[in-house]
């Protein structure tokens, strides 16, 4: 049975889309939240049922009825595929339960308008199979920080010098790989820079800086939002693993395992909850570039579920960060806070969403991170060590904050601080998503394994054609576009 | 005979489940916040234990009577894709069926015991639901039928601990001492977890069946290089020893004499100090196939022993000496294991695990049972003087007792060569990017640096 023959792509697109236009209008916080949390349920339901219509082989978006794509372009330039189809709803429901846990605290300094253009952009990207959009997109997407940063007022400098290195590699690539026509020294110069594009957005070393200012400086909800959903990766699997030669791929590697170990590592010495939060975003972000770089079936199943596994449980994670700042303030790692007693419900997802990022057995993260070591050791012993030296010093510096948060003198409270329903929800859903993917991890891998058959194929076929000369299809996207 | 072999599978099946509903239990009140009553948590913490002891016990009468010396419990194939699969598999052997029975005896005794000792105490929830994961961890870990599923139980074992050594949380040395044991923990688990993926390519395969060769345990034979054992077995040994407190990880044994008195029992005195033993024992097919790394696990052991004896002698309360002695048996142990004496090795684990318990429990009321004894005899206790006393000069003695006194410096060893150097390390990178995002700012770059080192209270933000 399929869902109705809808577009329900366009659909999600759409409300968000509108849902932004129409908050943008409402002065007062509790309508906003309200209508908020409204358009991103209901975006969510649509890319749910998208996602549940490809899988269940209903017609396509372009089949749909009153698809607007075939009506304006006459051909679907955005769709679901085996790699995006789960990403697609996971990005949705991350952005309707940031919005759904927003406490009152929070809702002067979190921008639904903001939240839900992102969402649109987000949902648009990562439906996206045409380079050029795409390229687009991921230009637009970038400048939202931007507006972010001027709203609250905070220093912009640091990212715009980003943004511009960014877009400028992204549009260079992109226009030398469109001209380029089978010139080898063309295509090298152009993979190079889409690479220091991917690589910059995904905050590898050196050019992390960006990642860790914009937590210091924007509402950590905002924050989250931007980064979890991994666009860099995103970019990365559909504009250079297709056509990037293996000494690309290598570099790749190399800077994302020098930056998962490295951010490990800084995470461990934060003295600040936020800080902490970006450099464990950033290590893990690495490992999944780490998986791509080693190409062999397995090690991109594990890098494409490990990416799932982020945006549920390092953005539970992050959530709960958020719902504990939103109590306290911005918290410091310096000394123990004793938070535990006022809501240990808080703690324990604390526990459970941290250690699932890190691939605590039967959590969500275990086969995932599991399948990465054993590709990265088919490919290198030593990198193979480094992955797991990656996840040890990521769950200690977990348990670290743990420790230092929830454990040591309480201080009453005249307020209750205990978890609020709406948290509560939200934590429960999360921790049924995380355990459940872990105890029953076959239809997840499953589903990665397909899409990492489809990518390999992907980069097979193009350079197969190459060898013998021939036009493969993804050069003619390129250049039609 | 079919339906023996049957009843012996859904024994064996009910063995494990009954842990795994308790944790799935006293996790579901946990995360909705419902706090629930002693008698109830007991109820639940004693018919699981007693269900999971009744079916070991079952299924080792059946084995017995059946003359069947391994049983397989096939549970699923928990993942299963080209060129990658898990199996979620049991066995009940000789080594998994006599340790699944002491697991469940010791936790019950000691929960039993710990219904008592924290009765009314505010965290009496919270400790029972990291023993019971601790229970599962144990218990998933001792009828592993394959490394994966080893590993499953081995991290829950590990968490568990390191929390409940962290357990009264309103004091910071709990939980820096529970940090500590779980940074050691996970190099542990990181050498265990490497070792797996190794073996999973040297082989093909994470059953230990197919890895240790088909035979009943201790029979059996990897087929495996010595080369290919040696680097798999150091690995092992690796995971052992952060696990058991061997050398050069002893430190963390006396730290976690923090915990809650039950906790420390089960744990450092009898189940997880000697799980890294259960490991070698485990995989000790594999480990003789190289005759190099017997001979290290061998001198581990016993310079663990001997360093064990030499700080348990100088300790100055009770529950530090008792983990030292237990820590010097353990040392014993593994020597005893890498000497190939396999049944030697589990009897004196399951006799000295037994026997540190009980230790374990007086040990609250040692200077009473000291007093019963003085009283009985008349006279203050003799104090043993070693005939090896008399042959050691007085320097030497006195070097000893430094060496003893701050535990063969392995824990400032650590501190100042690893944890110091690669933590200063991060800080000057930290101040670097400092540095540098400033820079690029043009203006101080961190907020976070103006942070109170203790929260806002709610009534200054509202």
């Amino acid at each position: 049975m399929s869902p109705l023959p809808i577009p329900w792509l366009e659909a999600a697109l759409l409300l968000a889309l509108a849902g932004a236009a129409s908050i943008s209008w409402l002065r007062n916080l509790n309508r906003a939240w309200r209508w908020g949390v409204a358009f991103t349920g209901a975006v969510f339901v649509c890319t749910l049922a998208a996602s549940l219509g490809f899988y269940l082989q209903s017609p396509t978006e372009a089949d749909a009825d009153g698809s607007l794509q075939q009506y304006l372009f006459g051909r679907p330039y955005l769709s679901l595929d085996k790699l995006n189809a789960p990403l697609v709803p996971a990005v949705a429901l991350l952005h309707f339960l940031t919005a759904v846990a927003t406490s009152r605290t929070k809702m002067r300094s979190y921008s639904l308008t903001w939240s839900l253009t992102a969402e649109a952009i987000h949902l648009a990207k990562f439906a996206c199979k045409e380079p050029g959009i795409l390229v687009v997109l991921l230009a637009t997407g970038a400048l939202l920080p931007l507006v972010e940063l001027i709203n609250r007022r905070r220093p912009t400098r640091l990212y715009t010098l980003h943004w511009i290195l960014f877009v400028g590699l992204l549009l260079a690539g992109w226009r030398l790989l469109v001209s380029a026509d089978g010139d080898a020294l063309r295509t090298s110069a152009a993979t190079i820079a889409l690479l220091a594009a991917v690589l910059i957005r995904c905050g590898v070393v050196p050019a992390h800086c960006w990642l860790t200012d914009w937590f210091e400086h924007s509402s950590f909800g905002i924050a989250l939002l931007y980064v979890i959903p991994l666009s860099g990766v995103y970019a990365a699997i559909r504009l250079v693993l297709p056509i990037a030669p293996d000494w690309v791929l290598h570099s790749i590697g190399l800077f994302s395992l020098i930056t998962a170990v490295y951010a490990a590592g800084m995470a461990l010495v934060q003295h600040e909850v936020r800080r902490f939060f970006a450099y464990l975003f950033l290590s893990h972000a690495s490992l999944v570039l780490v998986g791509l770089e080693l190409h062999t079936t397995v090690s991109l199943t594990g890098a494409l579920a490990l990416w799932f596994s982020i945006i549920l449980s390092l953005g539970g994670f992050g959530l709960v960060l958020r719902a504990l700042e939103g109590r306290f303030g911005r918290l410091a790692l310096r000394g123990h806070q004793g938070l535990y007693d006022h809501s240990p419900t808080l703690a324990v997802c604390f526990l459970l969403t941290g250690l699932a990022s890190v691939g605590f057995p039967g959590t969500l993260g275990f086969v995932a991170a599991d399948m990465l070591v054993d590709g990265a050791v088919t490919v290198n012993l030593f990198a193979g060590m480094a992955v797991v030296a990656t996840a040890a010093l990521n769950g200690i510096a977990i348990v670290r904050a743990y420790l230092l948060l929830f454990t040591g003198a309480r201080h009453t409270s005249t307020v209750s601080l205990a978890i609020g329903l709406r948290e509560r929800i939200v934590v429960l859903t999360l921790a049924v998503l995380i355990l459940g993917g872990g105890l029953f991890p076959q239809p997840g891998i499953s589903s990665r394994h397909q899409a990492a058959e489809e990518i390999l194929k992907e980069r097979q076929s193009y350079f197969d054609a190459r060898t013998k000369g021939r036009k493969h299809p993804l050069s003619a996207s390129y250049a039609v576009t | 005979m079919a339906e023996a072999v049957e009843g012996m599978m859904g024994l064996g099946v009910a063995a494990i489940a009954a842990p795994v509903l308790l944790v799935v239990f006293l996790g579901i009140f946990s995360l909705l916040d419902q706090r629930l009553s002693e008698r109830t948590i007991n109820k639940a913490i004693q018919a699981a234990i007693v269900t999971g002891l009744l079916s070991s016990l079952g299924v080792l009468a059946l084995m017995l009577a059946l003359g069947a010396r391994h049983v397989v419990v096939y549970v699923s194939e928990w993942v299963n894709t080209a060129g990658f699969h898990v199996a979620v598999k049991f066995v009940f052997d000789r080594l998994s069926v006599p340790f699944a029975i002491l697991s469940f005896v010791l936790t019950g005794a000691i929960a039993t015991f710990g219904m008592r000792y924290l009765h009314r105490e505010q965290g009496y929830n919270r400790f029972f639901v990291l023993y019971a994961v601790f229970l599962l961890g144990m218990v998933m870990a001792s009828l592993a039928g394959t490394i994966e599923t080893l590993f499953l139980g081995w991290e829950l074992v590990g968490l568990s601990s390191a929390l409940l050594v962290a357990f009264y949380q309103e004091r910071p040395g709990p939980s820096r001492n529970g940090l500590w044991i779980w940074g050691v923990y996970r190099v542990s688990d990181a050498a265990l977890l490497l070792a797996a993926v190794v073996l999973h390519h040297m082989t093909g395969e994470g059953d230990f069946d197919r890895l240790l060769g088909a035979g009943p345990w201790p029979a059996g034979g990897a087929s495996v290089s010595a080369t290919q054992a040696f680097i798999v077995g150091l690995l092992l040994l690796a995971a052992a020893a952060g696990k058991s407190g061997l050398v050069p990880f002893s430190g963390w044994l006396p730290r976690a004499m923090e915990g809650p008195t039950p906790s420390s029992a089960v744990f450092y005195g009898a189940l997880s100090v000697h799980l890294g033993a259960f490991l070698l024992l485990r995989v000790s097919p594999l480990l003789e196939r190289s005759p190099g790394l017997c001979v290290v696990m061998v001198a581990l052991g016993l310079l663990t022993a001997v360093l064990a004896y030499l700080a348990g002698s100088v300790q100055t309360d009770i529950k530090s000496a008792l983990s030292f002695a237990s820590l010097s048996q353990v040392g014993i142990i593994v020597a005893e294991i890498g000497l190939g004496f396999r049944y030697v090795a589990l009897v004196h684990l399951l006799g000295h695990a037994c026997l540190r318990t009980l230790q374990f429990v007086r040990a609250p009321t040692l200077l009473h049972d000291y007093h019963t004894l003085e009283n009985a005899i008349g006279e203050s206790l003799p104090r043993p003087v070693l005939p090896l006393h008399r042959l050691i000069t007085e320097p030497t003695r006195l070097w000893l007792y430094r060496l003893a006194l701050e535990r063969g410096y392995l824990d400032s060893w650590l501190r100042s060569y690893v944890v110091g150097p690669f933590v200063g390390l991060f800080r000057r990178c930290d101040a670097l990017e400092r540095g540098w995002t400033d820079f690029l700012s043009g203006a101080r770059s961190r907020e976070s640096d103006d942070l109170k080192p203790t929260p806002a209270r709610i009534e200054e933000l509202i």
